[in-house]
């Protein structure tokens, strides 16, 4: 037997497919609006740029809405126009040898790095859950900082991931990639996100690597 | 009774972590993700941090688009 979840999806994918074309659009841009400029924002890294960009995708969108098969995948569909027209803006704005994007896939030799592993050396356990602490004192302008200073296809992928919770093989076919390139990708971008964190909080006294183990022993001992 | 011969590693648990939070795993990979960290601190420890981490940084992605945007697509939207 149907549930009344099940059948008021239905119903309401029902109603999708014959709604007008201009609600149904506006109605999605402007459920979706707030998580596209939030993407943009972390991609673009400028607020300016990024409200340029969600206003392209959006003119895009509506002009290709033809194209899209099935309403129910609007949300998938839009944030591929996204990646595709900030690749597009990008590739445009890459004749600038300051701005290098290309990344190298195969290039992936810097040792994994896990902020878990750092906060959990000898010398920092005196704050009994340092993990915990550390989680509870980082501000969202530290996590935007990491985001920001990821190299650019490691910041699509953590984006599309982390930001906006698309699985694997979405992202992958947003990409135009295999899933094991936003694997390696996202993998490879967790750990310089990770990089980036720990070494904020250090520059920010946070955390001290060079705090001898010996001085803490004594108080752990407490 | 925990069957021992199921158990994963620590070792194979940890390069499991990020795949069993992003719902990466088949079944049988994140029932024997499951129950080891259901028997394992150490692991799941790790596992939760990851996990807030991983929230922590979705919250950055929830952010009011600017009023002006809104505007400027209803503008977009009526010219065609």
């Amino acid at each position: 037997m149907m549930s009344q979840r099940a059948m008021l999806q239905r119903a309401n994918a029902s109603r999708a497919d014959e709604e007008p074309a201009r609600a149904f659009f506006e109605r999605e841009i402007g459920q979706l609006l707030d998580s596209l400029y939030g993407a943009a924002l972390r991609l673009c890294r400028d607020r300016a740029d990024a409200e340029d960009l969600v206003a392209e995708v959006a003119a895009k969108a509506w002009s290709a809405l033809g194209e899209l098969k099935d309403r129910r995948s609007f949300r998938g569909w839009i944030f591929r126009i996204l990646a595709n027209t900030y690749y597009s803006v990008c590739r445009h704005r890459r004749a600038s040898p300051e701005t290098p994007l290309d990344l190298d896939e195969e290039g992936g030799d810097e040792a994994p790095f896990s902020l878990f592993e750092h906060l959990h050396q000898p010398f920092l356990l005196w704050w009994g859950n340092p993990e915990q602490e550390f989680l509870n004192t980082l501000l969202r302008r530290d996590l935007e900082q990491a985001i920001d200073a990821l190299p650019e296809a490691f910041r699509v992928t953590v984006v599309l991931a982390e930001l906006e919770g698309f699985t694997y093989p979405e992202i992958a076919a947003m990409l135009g990639v295999p899933v094991g390139t936003v694997r390696s990708r996202l993998s490879r971008g967790r750990a310089c996100l990770q990089k980036a964190l720990w070494e904020q909080a250090l520059a920010a006294g946070l955390v001290d690597d060079s705090m001898p183990a010996a001085t803490v022993a004594g108080d752990g001992g407490k | 009774m925990m069957n021992e011969a199921n158990d994963i590693s620590c070792e194979e648990a940890l390069t499991r972590v990020f795949a069993y939070l992003d719902r990466d795993l088949d079944e049988r990979a994140r029932g024997e993700m499951e129950r080891h960290l259901h028997r394992c601190r150490g692991c799941f420890s790790r596992t939760e941090f990851e996990r807030r981490l991983k929230a922590q940084l979705r919250d950055t992605g929830r952010i009011d688009a600017p009023a002006a945007l809104q505007t400027r697509i209803g503008q977009v939207l009526r010219r065609f």
